[in-house]
């Protein structure tokens, strides 16, 4: 009895605290957002005596002759086209790479690694991207977010190759099955949970991305969304509100995966913690 | 009887032999080794080659079309001014306090929200989500908190009565307001990376501790902190790794400022390459790659050491 009474104190000590740790700073963008210009600039919690949602929205996407929506559609074909590839190309590699020992493993596998902890050089990529013709263009972009997220899904597909059973594919051979219609599919539809982990947490990762953008595709026209939140913070530095509305909108995307895929997310962020 | 035995013998090569050719054929025929070409390819492109490439460029004056070697002129400058060894230096401090902060955080909320606390989901997905949300949008939203004399954070503390330091207008504190953020931000991964070592103890060695009258501390210390190691390495590498290259955040908040007091390394190179000194950027990006290697090589091979001794 004494116990649960703790339990319930600490709890709601706990919830009391994080609401006032992560809930408050969201509860300030979303209270500003619908602010009019001067309420907004004293930055604080108070809730707005008038509301301007409507207003402010259609500001924030006019801005900049509707920079915001072209960066949306920037967005959205660099993440689709992005995830697309890293799944396809890295489940080929996962897949060889678990089933097949060659001479080729450990080349594969320190590159693996480089990828995860070697920080890219930026400068060279850029002259890279430029001598074959793709520096400022969305699919040299696109080729370069693909490359980045190979080592991470590589990983993932291997460990879950382990769990699929060599006989099927023995069986699919006898069967009278390519290599092509083995991988795509024998293979590929049983390791869907990870395709799913895969990209839940890479478009995120590339919706998010700032750095890559930044660097290999400047200019307005290619803006991507989270380069117009950058661009607005140096225009509005006196209209919060409008820079508020503009954080809400990016946040939706991941709240709205987040709401529906929480358990991949976590999974995939935490493959391989347990076993080191 | 040794007449069978040694025609066994040799038949036995040539029929392992035809076994093995066999065997290879299948593996050729079911797992080609061209899957391996189109990451290859990419790989090699966009990131082999940048790489190499930057250990060229650096030691030279460059302008994208053409080049002059100038030996390690970049790489003195670098370490000579002031400005760019302080960044070397910020990159240290930040990459070792952000995942110093979060090994003990995450594990302290990982504890906390694997036991038998209420509405552990609910606090789980709110110490979570700030890992999903743009890091620019995170360092909008707290340049705002931490404005000095307006923000959410000093009028909170002026209530209490407390005067708040300056924040990100402090030279002496720039650096560490956004490493706080940046905590903020991140210790929600750490959070599940522990929560799923711990969940991964067995409970028989709860059992057998609490027989042997081990207290609550003492449990903590001999059974779940040896077990739950391979977390704490994932956690450190993971954050260091992140933490020594950070730049959106930064950029974000105090673009290496006031003056240069938040400069880190990826601060320098975009600034630099921004001025069109790209052989001094380049220069940076080698020198963080360094850090980068010297710091966590080292590190991975002392904990795989320590995970192979447990």
């Amino acid at each position: 009895m004494k116990s649960r009474i703790r339990i319930n104190v600490v709890s709601a000590l706990t919830l009391i605290l994080f609401v006032i740790v992560f809930v408050v700073p969201f509860l300030l963008v979303l209270v500003n957002a619908v602010k009019d210009r001067q309420e907004a600039s004293e930055l604080n919690l108070s809730l707005p005596t008038s509301f301007h949602l409507v207003e402010n929205l259609r500001e924030v996407f006019a801005a900049r002759n509707y920079m915001l929506v072209t960066a949306m559609v920037n967005s959205t074909i660099l993440t689709v086209a992005s995830v697309t590839g890293m799944v396809i190309v890295a489940a080929m590699v996962g897949f060889v790479l678990q089933r097949r020992s060659s001479r080729l493993n450990g080349l594969v596998n320190a590159a693996v690694l480089m990828g995860l902890i070697v920080p890219p050089a930026v400068v060279p990529t850029i002259w890279v991207l430029q001598s074959i013709g793709l520096f400022k263009t969305l699919p040299g972009l696109i080729l370069v977010e693909i490359t980045f997220g190979i080592s991470f899904c590589v990983l993932l597909f291997r460990a879950f190759m382990s769990t699929v059973p060599r006989e099927l594919d023995e069986a699919a051979i006898i069967d009278g099955c390519g290599p092509l219609r083995l991988f795509f599919q024998v293979i590929m539809p049983l390791l869907k949970p990870t395709v799913v982990t895969i990209i839940v947490v890479q478009s995120v990762a590339v919706f998010n991305d700032f750095v890559h953008p930044l660097y290999f595709l400047p200019g307005e026209e290619n803006a991507t969304v989270q380069l117009t939140l950058y661009n607005f913070m140096s225009q509005y530095s006196t209209q919060w509100n409008l820079l508020f509305m503009n954080i809400l909108l990016i946040t939706i995307p991941p709240l709205i995966v987040f709401l529906f895929f929480n358990r991949q997310i976590v999974a995939g962020m935490t493959s391989g913690a347990v076993k080191g | 009887m040794t007449a069978a035995v040694s025609a066994e013998l040799r038949a036995a090569p040539a029929e392992r032999e035809s076994g093995s050719r066999r065997r290879s054929n299948y593996l050729a025929k079911a797992y080609p080794l061209w899957y391996y070409l189109p990451a290859g390819l990419l790989f090699l492109v966009f990131f082999a080659i940048p790489t190499f490439a930057s250990f060229f460029f650096s030691l030279t004056r460059w302008s994208l079309f053409d080049w002059e070697f100038i030996g390690l002129e970049n790489f003195r400058q670098f370490l000579s001014e002031p400005q760019l060894i302080g960044s070397l230096k910020n990159t240290v401090i930040f990459g070792v306090l952000t995942s110093g902060a979060k090994v003990v955080l995450g594990m302290g909320l990982g504890l906390l929200l694997t036991s038998q606390i209420r509405a552990r989901g609910l606090l789980r997905s709110l110490v979570f989500f700030p890992v999903l949300v743009s890091t620019i949008g995170v360092g909008v939203m707290f340049t705002t908190m931490m404005h000095p004399t307006d923000g959410l954070l000093n009028t909170a503390l002026a209530v209490i009565g407390i005067e708040g330091p300056k924040w990100l207008a402090d030279p002496q504190l720039a650096l560490i307001s956004v490493a706080l953020v940046d905590i903020w931000k991140g210790v929600g991964l750490a959070t599940v990376i522990y929560m799923a070592g711990i969940v991964a103890v067995p409970a028989e060695y709860y059992e057998a501790a609490r027989v042997d009258g081990s207290g609550a501390w003492s449990t903590f210390r001999h059974i779940t902190l040896p077990l739950i190691r391979p977390a704490t390495f994932t956690v450190i590498t993971l954050s260091l790794i992140g933490g020594l290259r950070s730049f959106d955040l930064i950029w974000a908040m105090t673009s290496g400022g006031p003056g240069f007091a938040s400069d880190v390394i990826a601060s320098v190179v975009y600034k630099q390459y921004q001025a069109g000194f790209y052989g001094l950027s380049t220069a940076g990006n080698v020198v963080m790659f360094l850090v980068v290697m010297l710091i966590v090589l080292p590190l991975n091979h002392f904990m795989r050491k320590a995970e192979v001794d447990q």
